[in-house]
């Protein structure tokens, strides 16, 4: 087995593997049209893993990624793989609908969303990527007096931490969203808890963007890349078995989002997390209609209308365990009829596709970004529903806590070991269930 | 997915309400020495890939309570017995 000593020596500087990159802005753009656009450069390298890294993380998702972005940019630390069993984005960074927000209640839980905002803020500058992020607001509807008392205290504590909230009345929402159905029998609007800062990103290119920034850094994104198996010596984690061969590895960052049981017992490690299938839509395309993200109160169902028109909603999880990346029919009927109960003239609007994507169901809601009873062995999972708007955090985050290995004050409160000590963060206050936000 | 119930024969899947995985068993004590097959039994899963076997209540049916074996990779259902008989099949096996 090599030493780090000689490997050192064989990773390329910074600024050369930088340089291979071109940087993209109006003038890049136009000096390629002069070629027909055929010289642009791949935005990230396939290299072939080395037999050692610092620092490993498995799962190219956008938590990986944005680790291993982070890890470099702000830690200086380069000798660092990603590994990903699939292509980069075949997980639920592709998958996901896009929403973005910062309007949680607990203290363990809105700093560090809304820390994930500034970021998503200032991202595209950051990783020079387009990602599209566009803060077109998140309104959720309420449909009882009971709901509209409950927004209130939310949205006051999302000012205390200083999060914009607006609580709007039910003419207020009128003005936004005509065509909704006030008058609903069962479930009338009354209004709605407005985050103007919220919207949607581009998922895709979260991903691209943070894979090309880590990149360019020295970062080896190594695709089609499983892990099968952790080597621990004295308590330790050594390396990780791959379908490349072993790689040793000093420290261990586990970012498999709906896989996490599986690479989590590889260490030996069973979790507080059961993996899902949610399924999300989108319909064919129509003209600009819903301009923000709004979501139902009476049921599961939320909805924003992409650029291309279409209209991308979904719901809740089908509510049995699996591994399977698509859903079963009753839960498409189920999100359609509380979509036409908030808005029936989409009645009519034809489902272009459904997909499904695997959720790592913590049982609290709230996620975990710890060091693990392992040492330089280092969990973030338990995204539940709302792991794409954490994305620039937890890679944030992620990357602090393996780099100092600790936790930084803002993940602090997503302990591992909470669910034994009595620390949940349940936003709903609801008790143990795998089905929470 | 089609649930074979027990009593009411083959039905969709939309009647059932899952409760996740019944090969654990709970806890019979509340002696604070039992904290740890608690937190085990209430909080940690072991969450399979493949062969399942868990709870679902027939809700929208006969209302009784069920175990179905069902592979989580690719939704085939093996089959469905009452919670009784599993419990009673397991307690045999133990
Ligand atoms: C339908 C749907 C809608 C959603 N909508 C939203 C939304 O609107 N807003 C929001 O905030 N969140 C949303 N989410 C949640 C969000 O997408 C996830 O919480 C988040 O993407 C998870 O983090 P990730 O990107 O790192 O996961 P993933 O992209 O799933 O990354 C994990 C990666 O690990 C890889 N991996 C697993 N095991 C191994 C192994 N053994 N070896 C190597 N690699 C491995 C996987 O292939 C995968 O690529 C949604 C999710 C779904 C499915
Ligand atoms: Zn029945």
């Amino acid at each position: 087995m090599c030493k780090t000593k000689t490997l050192g020596a064989v990773i390329p500087p910074y600024h050369s593997v930088q340089d291979l990159r071109m940087r993209y802005n109006v003038f890049s753009l136009i000096k390629n049209s002069f070629s027909g656009h055929k010289n642009w450069q791949p935005a990230w390298r396939e290299p072939q893993p080395k037999s050692e890294y610092d620092i490993v993380i498995v799962g190219g998702g956008g938590h990986g990624l944005a680790t291993a972005y982070y890890l470099a940019k702000e830690h200086g630390l380069t000798n660092v793989a990603v590994l990903e069993k699939g292509w980069l984005g075949s997980g639920n960074i592709g998958r996901n609908t896009t929403i973005i927000r910062s309007n949680y209640m607990l203290p363990g839980n809105n700093p560090f969303y809304e820390w994930s905002m500034k970021l998503w803020e200032n991202l595209e500058q950051d990783f020079n990527f387009n990602a599209m992020v566009s803060q077109r607001g998140v309104l959720n509807l309420c449909h009882t007096d009971a709901q509209r008392d409950a927004f209130a205290r939310r949205g006051n504590a999302m000012r205390i931490d200083g999060v914009d909230a607006e609580l709007l009345d039910r003419e207020q929402v009128r003005e936004m969203y005509p065509f909704f159905d006030f008058e609903n029998a069962r479930f009338p609007i009354k209004g709605g808890l407005l985050q103007r800062r919220g919207g949607t990103v581009r998922h895709d290119a979260v991903a691209w963007g943070y894979a090309r920034g880590a990149d360019s850094r020295g970062v080896d994104i190594i695709q089609r890349c499983e892990v099968t198996g952790i080597h621990i010596e004295n308590g330790k984690v050594v390396g990780v078995d791959t379908n490349k061969g072993f790689i040793r590895c000093k420290k261990l960052g586990l970012a498999t989002a709906g896989n996490s049981s599986e690479t989590a017992a590889m260490a030996g490690l069973k979790l507080p997390v059961e993996s899902h299938v949610l399924q999300a839509f989108v319909s064919e395309g129509l003209k600009p209609y819903i301009d923000g993200v709004v979501t139902f109160g009476a049921g599961h169902f939320y909805v924003s209308q992409s650029d291309k028109g279409g209209l991308v909603f979904g719901g809740d999880i089908d509510g049995y365990n699996s591994y399977a990346r698509r859903g079963n029919l009753p839960m498409v009927e189920h999100v359609v009829e509380a979509g036409v109960a908030m808005i029936p003239s989409i009645a009519r609007v034809r489902v272009l596709r459904s997909w499904g994507g695997i959720m790592d169901m913590s049982m609290d809601g709230s996620p975990i970004i710890d060091k693990t009873p392992i040492q330089n062995l280092y969990l973030n999972t338990g995204w539940c529903y709302g792991g794409f708007k954490a994305t620039p955090a937890s890679g944030w985050c992620f990357a602090h806590t393996i780099a100092r290995d600790e936790p930084h004050k803002l993940n602090a409160a997503y302990r591992l070991d909470r669910f034994r000590t009595g620390h949940m963060l349940d936003e709903k206050g609801q008790g143990a269930t795998p089905n929470l936000h | 997915m089609l649930i074979p119930c027990p009593h009411c024969g083959t039905r969709p899947v939309e009647e059932f309400t899952f409760l996740g995985d019944a090969s654990v068993t709970r806890p019979t004590t509340n002696d604070p020495s039992s904290m740890e097959q608690w937190y085990d039994y209430v909080y940690l899963r072991n969450n399979p890939r493949g062969r399942f076997d868990e709870y679902a209540h027939h809700s929208g049916g006969c209302r009784s309570w069920l175990v179905v074996t069902r592979n989580t990779e690719t939704h085939e259902v093996y089959g469905a017995v009452t919670a009784r008989d599993y419990t009673r099949a397991k307690g045999a096996r133990a």
